[in-house]
């Protein structure tokens, strides 16, 4: 490979172990410098390989530079170091030059710990899902603006804001104390699944993009599942989810970018290797006995990766999500609920379920309710289409119902 | 919107009124339908079934094995909804499915708290 293809490939894995282990060895409230030093261990990098060629090892290489830069930055700070540190804490002091361990256990802990430090409560959600792309999935700023469909000074001034808040709080780079550890994952697996769900239902043109968001909230996930400490059966249950969902990644979306909808996907373009890792993931997640939204919505999931449409399966679905809402409220869960209905008990039924629900700006509820009474009552169900067609937002849904409205004139 | 507790009332007693596991799986599919269209419309707070074994206790420290039933009908459960009035609170209990056994009664109560008692 030439160093033109490698470093960027290079850059996304290796970036974000540097800054963790860095951060986790000079504290958080250094943690623009750890980026700093990354980020001129890359422009190094560049230009040296750029004129003699990529080196054997350009893991290996890269760590020494990044090392070497480091203690660079920790001799010149000696100051700070010998005079201003030992009043602030004892336990730095004694090592005052230590050696800066890029082992792949201490990286592997460095990252771990640094999810919980981006993902710490006293953040807003969306600021721990960019603090999380850029430190511990290594994307760029430019890119995460891109994920969020905001610009760069936005994203910027939120990234400056979380950091500064971290620092204040003085929040530490290591995993939380077992009593705690339940209320912190929860945390943390909702970024994960904030990450997952902006690549994955995300209305941005940008598929790589998309799909990467994807695989590495899979990846974020799959260490904490790799962990003694954080293996916790709700982990297995949104790695599962997500699994079940990227299966069908492919399948969702045709070549101009327009959404496929689900009985009418391509099942040669699911990932049945994907549907196998998260039935295994599924298993492991029937461990404990609290039972999480992840759980019911890895269940829903799973279900959708049978294709075979039989009553059965709509009727398990229906019951997944009647707890589902149970747990918690949401319109996308009470209308998908809803459909379900239709395909457990009948479409009269839900119909009347349908219009107690009453989510008036919303232009999914009147395509549901549109498609209810296709096959009942023609004019309702033209009705509805329409006043969907007003409320869509997007050139894409107004394209998709557009065509349900065209069926009518046939 | 204010809470209401729905108690719903069964006949726990009496042997032929007990269900069989076949007619439970029934009945549980029918109660969770219900429950899950009321947390659909997002007025589902909270709520339970409850085990048929119970103690009850009297004044002067009686303790009896219950549940303790005047009637033939006990709690068998009680949920949680928010709703606009008392009106809209009974139209949601009236669809409850254990209304559908004879003698079974579902009881609406606005829940307040000690500071609101009014």
């Amino acid at each position: 490979m030439q160093s033109s293809e490698i470093l960027p490939h290079l850059f996304r894995n290796e970036y974000t172990k540097i800054v963790s282990v860095l951060c986790k060895h000079i504290g958080f409230e250094r943690l623009e410098i750890a980026e700093e030093i990354a980020s001129e261990t890359f422009l190094t990098a560049t230009e040296s390989w750029g004129i003699k060629g990529n080196p054997q090892n350009p893991t290996a290489w890269l760590y020494s530079v990044a090392k070497n830069k480091a203690k660079n930055y920790l001799q010149r700070n000696s100051v700070f170091q010998n005079k201003i540190l030992p009043e602030i804490t004892k336990s730095l002091s004694e090592d005052l030059e230590p050696e800066i361990d890029l082992s792949p256990e201490n990286i592997y802990d460095s990252q771990l710990s640094m999810m919980f430090a981006v993902c710490h409560p006293s953040i807003s959600p969306e600021a721990q899902v960019g603090l999380s792309l850029r430190i511990l999935c290594g994307f760029g700023i430019e890119e995460i603006a891109d994920a969020f469909l905001t610009n760069k000074e936005t994203i910027n001034k939120r990234l400056f804001r979380a950091k500064e808040k971290l620092r204040e709080e003085k929040i530490l780079i290591q995993l939380p104390a077992p009593e705690e550890i339940e209320d912190r994952l929860d945390t943390v697996l909702s970024t994960i699944y904030l990450l997952f769900n902006e690549g994955y239902h995300s209305i941005s043109q940008n598929k790589a993009l998309r799909k990467d968001l994807c695989l590495e909230a899979i990846r974020l996930c799959s260490m904490l599942a790799e962990n003694k400490i954080t293996d916790k059966p709700p982990v297995y249950a949104l790695l599962a989810l997500m699994c079940f969902h990227t299966s069908r990644f492919e399948a969702r979306q045709d070549e101009n970018g327009e959404q496929i909808l689900y009985q009418d996907q391509d099942i040669n373009l699911w990932n049945y290797e994907l549907i196998g890792k998260g039935e295994i993931f599924l298993n492991k997640a029937a461990n404990g006995t609290k039972l999480t939204k992840y759980h019911l919505e890895a269940g829903i999931a799973y279900l959708h990766t049978q294709k075979e449409d039989t009553k059965e399966k709509w009727e398990n679905i229906l019951q997944l999500y009647n707890r589902l809402l149970q747990l918690q409220y949401s319109p996308i869960a009470a209308l998908n609920r809803t459909y379900a209905l239709s395909k457990a008990n009948g479409k009269e039924e839900a119909i009347i379920e349908a219009e107690k629900l009453e989510l008036k700006e919303n232009h999914f509820y009147f395509a549901l309710l549109g498609e209810l009474y296709f096959d009942i009552d023609k004019t309702k169900s033209l009705e509805n289409f329409r006043q969907a067609y007003s409320l869509a937002k997007t050139s894409h849904d107004k394209t998709s119902i557009q065509k349900k409205i065209d069926q009518f004139s046939m | 919107m204010d809470e209401y507790l729905i108690l719903m009332r069964l006949d726990l007693i009496t042997k032929e009124a007990q269900p069989s596991p076949e007619q439970l799986q029934t009945y549980m599919k029918m109660y969770q339908d219900w429950v899950g269209g009321i947390a659909a419309q997002n007025k589902f707070v909270g709520g339970t079934g409850l085990s048929t074994e119970g103690k009850v206790i009297k004044s002067g420290q009686i303790i009896t094995d219950g549940p303790f039933a005047e009637t033939k009908e006990s709690i068998a459960g009680f949920i949680t909804i928010k709703a606009k009035n008392f009106e809209e609170a009974a139209n949601i209990a009236k669809e409850c499915p254990i209304l559908k056994g004879e003698g079974n009664s579902v009881e609406v109560r606005k829940i307040v708290g000690v500071d609101n008692t009014r």
